[in-house]
């Protein structure tokens, strides 16, 4: 039985302006001790995903459907009283802001105890070491010290490594990472992902990291989920999405970046258009008014959604071409142009 | 060589902390501690480091939007470093900044055409065919619809507010533009085509920018020389190749070998250098060499001795006692380009 599985997912938010399709029928799997990275652009979805999984949507305006089931228990049917007992306790997610996510009144000690408390009986005594535990192990010095400062007396990297301790201070099985690390410095960022790297590694967690940075998906996935316009249009390894990627969406993330690991070229090779706003998804493919090969599909990218189907030993692309014909252009119009 | 159409020497920003009813000085910020650097007509310099470093107030300083405490700009051989406001303002047609946040930097209540317009209406240009019709040919310029004049900036997705950022720096034909952050605020696919869009400005109006960023690989595709700056200090300055392929500074080596690479085979093989703890307080920062307190090749007297900044490799200069990648005595230096 797998771990996590996600069956066509649909999350809609009813709007004065209308329905908004924040996820629009997603379907993945995930099993322990793998990392999914969760890819997309402002307004694709990616965090909506998230957010439904920990079951935080339930109960608002937002209209759920579909399956999600983690370990055997379907959380979507499930009432929230016991998606709340599961949550911190069996999955727990660390924000993208931790000045934010944490309560400026309570020092970082208090926070973390209160969240072991929840799920342990545990005298207060006992919490406290256990937090001062995590947030040794989390590389934060002195922390029987620091286990009584305020987040405001924590650098932004400091804050994070606090975060994380908070989240895996009951053990949990699932952790979901949205854009840990888009507020920190790059160095800091370093640090962080080798320690969530570490820490994943300890704790055979599955591990769902969401960001719009290709750089941090590669460096952290086993497989990649790349979403456009609430749907996944590309999943696969992380070899397939970097090596042998499918769909002219990738392909346009993929030249949007300047590498430090290739020479310069002489110009970046960008989507025209700005990504769709989810009340007015365009008909069809979600992605064919920015695609430069929607002429080549015979007038279906403006009309039928694309299916998403595997081309390769679990390599799924939900495309209009065809698989000759993507292979064909990756291979001699867009792979070229990368490495120039 | 070209000219400096901006030069800078020993430029300094200190923003002092006060404490109690009077107000008496306790300390001070030292966001920018005595920089210099030219900047040559028709190139990109840009300015890397990590928050908290000064490269912000460096670019505000440059465009006197705030104060300089100490040091000295030449901006095409005028002294203006702490010209009157009033002098300074036929001065600022040549000299434009386009911010990071294309949210809050366009006034909401006002149209795309005003916001555009307004440099023409504060300088008291008139243009030959109308103010409306200067505006609408710049809005084209950027990729912007002309018939967006009367539209608001809400209207607009992110990429396009940036345009009109653009539109407006570009109103009087400035010779020298500030971009501080310009694409960070931007998704992945919007900052390709923004970057292009510099690109190709640059290239048509001959523009002379100072690109203000954090992200090493966009400033290595746009820049011909690059800046790295840590705690108010310049730490070392090159042309892009001599910068990016032989670092000189153990900073500079750091910052390059944490981005990470979107390569997942190169995850296994990559060699890394991790600097442990966070950039200092600006307020205390570390003495002598302000970089010894995370870097592995630390000495005793880089605890003492300020290291000067150097110019090893023609074009190519750094601040520190013990740089890698610099040519020895006995070897020539030709082997950097």
């Amino acid at each position: 039985m797998t771990f996590l599985q996600l069956n066509d997912l649909k999350v809609h938010f009813p709007t004065d302006d209308g329905l908004v399709r924040s996820v629009d029928g997603l379907s993945f799997q995930l099993e322990r001790g793998k990392t999914l990275g969760i890819v997309g652009e402002s307004g694709s979805g990616k965090s909506v995903t998230s957010l439904s999984i920990l079951g935080l949507h339930k109960g608002g305006r937002a209209r759920i459907s579909g399956e999600i089931w983690l370990d055997g228990e379907e959380l979507v049917s499930a009432s929230q009283e016991h998606v709340r007992s599961l949550r911190g306790k069996k999955m727990a997610m660390i924000f993208q802001d931790p000045l934010s996510a944490m309560h400026p009144y309570y020092t970082v000690g208090d926070q973390i105890i209160e969240a072991y408390r929840i799920h342990n009986d545990v005298p207060k005594k006992v919490a406290r070491k256990h937090a001062i535990d995590m947030l040794g192990r989390v590389g934060i010095p002195q922390p029987d010290r620091r286990v009584d400062s305020y987040p405001h007396e924590f650098s932004g990297g400091m804050r994070q490594r606090a975060m994380i301790a908070m989240a895996l201070s009951c053990d949990p099985e699932l952790l979901i990472a949205d854009e840990p690390t888009t507020a920190l410095d790059v160095t800091v960022q370093a640090q962080i992902l080798d320690l969530m790297r570490d820490l994943q590694r300890d704790f055979n967690a599955a591990l769902i990291i969401i960001t719009h940075d290709l750089g941090v998906v590669a460096e952290l996935s086993d497989d990649i989920l790349v979403m456009y316009g609430g749907k996944c249009i590309e999943y696969g390894s992380a070899d397939d999405i970097f090596e042998r990627p499918e769909h002219p969406y990738t392909w346009g993330l993929l030249g949007s970046m300047p590498r430090l690991d290739r020479e310069v070229t002489e110009r970046l090779l960008p989507i025209k258009g700005s990504p769709p706003s989810l009340i007015n998804v365009p008909s069809g493919c979600a992605f064919h008014p920015r695609c430069a090969f929607e002429p080549r599909t015979g007038g279906k990218g403006g009309t039928v959604v694309p299916d998403l189907v595997e081309t390769e030993g679990g390599h799924l692309v939900r495309c209009h071409l065809s698989r000759e014909e993507r292979r064909d252009i990756w291979a001699t119009e867009i792979k070229p142009k990368l490495e120039s | 060589m070209t000219e400096p159409i901006l030069s800078v020497q020993g430029l300094e920003k200190h923003f002092p902390v006060t404490k109690g009813l009077f107000k008496s000085q306790v300390g001070a910020v030292k966001a920018v501690d005595g920089i210099s650097f030219d900047v040559r007509k028709g190139e990109t310099l840009g300015l890397v480091g990590e928050s908290g470093c000064g490269k912000t107030t460096t670019g505000r300083l440059i465009t006197r939007l705030i104060e300089p405490t100490g040091g000295k700009i030449t901006f095409e051989g005028h002294d203006i470093t702490h010209m009157k406001q009033g002098r300074l303002r036929p001065l600022r047609r040549d000299m434009q900044m386009i911010f990071q946040d294309p949210y809050s930097s366009l006034n909401p209540r006002h149209t795309v055409g005003a916001i555009v317009g307004a440099p023409f209406r504060i300088q008291g240009i008139e243009t030959e065919q109308g103010t409306k019709k200067a505006v609408q040919e710049i809005l084209e310029l950027v990729g912007l619809n002309p018939e967006h004049y009367n539209r608001y900036p809400h209207e607009f997705s992110g990429g396009q507010r940036q345009r009109i950022g653009i539109a407006r720096t570009l109103a009087l034909k400035p010779k020298l533009i500030i971009a501080d952050e310009p694409v960070s605020a931007l998704d992945v696919s919007i900052q390709a085509q923004v970057v292009n869009l510099l690109e190709d400005l640059q290239n048509e109006l001959d523009l002379t920018y100072v690109v203000i960023a954090h992200d090493l690989s966009v400033v290595r595709h746009i820049s011909d020389r690059v800046a790295v700056m840590y705690l108010g200090k310049i730490v070392e300055v090159g042309e892009r190749a001599g910068l990016y392929g032989s670092p000189m500074h153990p900073y500079t080596n750091a910052l390059m070998s944490a981005v990470p690479i979107p390569d997942p085979k190169q995850r296994a093989g990559r060699e890394r250098i991790r600097l442990t703890g966070d950039v200092p307080s600006p307020l205390n920062p570390p003495p002598a060499c302000r970089f010894h307190t995370r870097c592995w090749k630390a000495q005793e007297i880089c605890k003492t001795q300020e290291p000067p900044l150097a110019e090893l490799v023609p074009g190519h200069a750094v601040a520190c006692h013990f740089p890698e990648n610099a040519p020895s005595t006995t070897e020539t230096p030709a082997t950097v380009a």
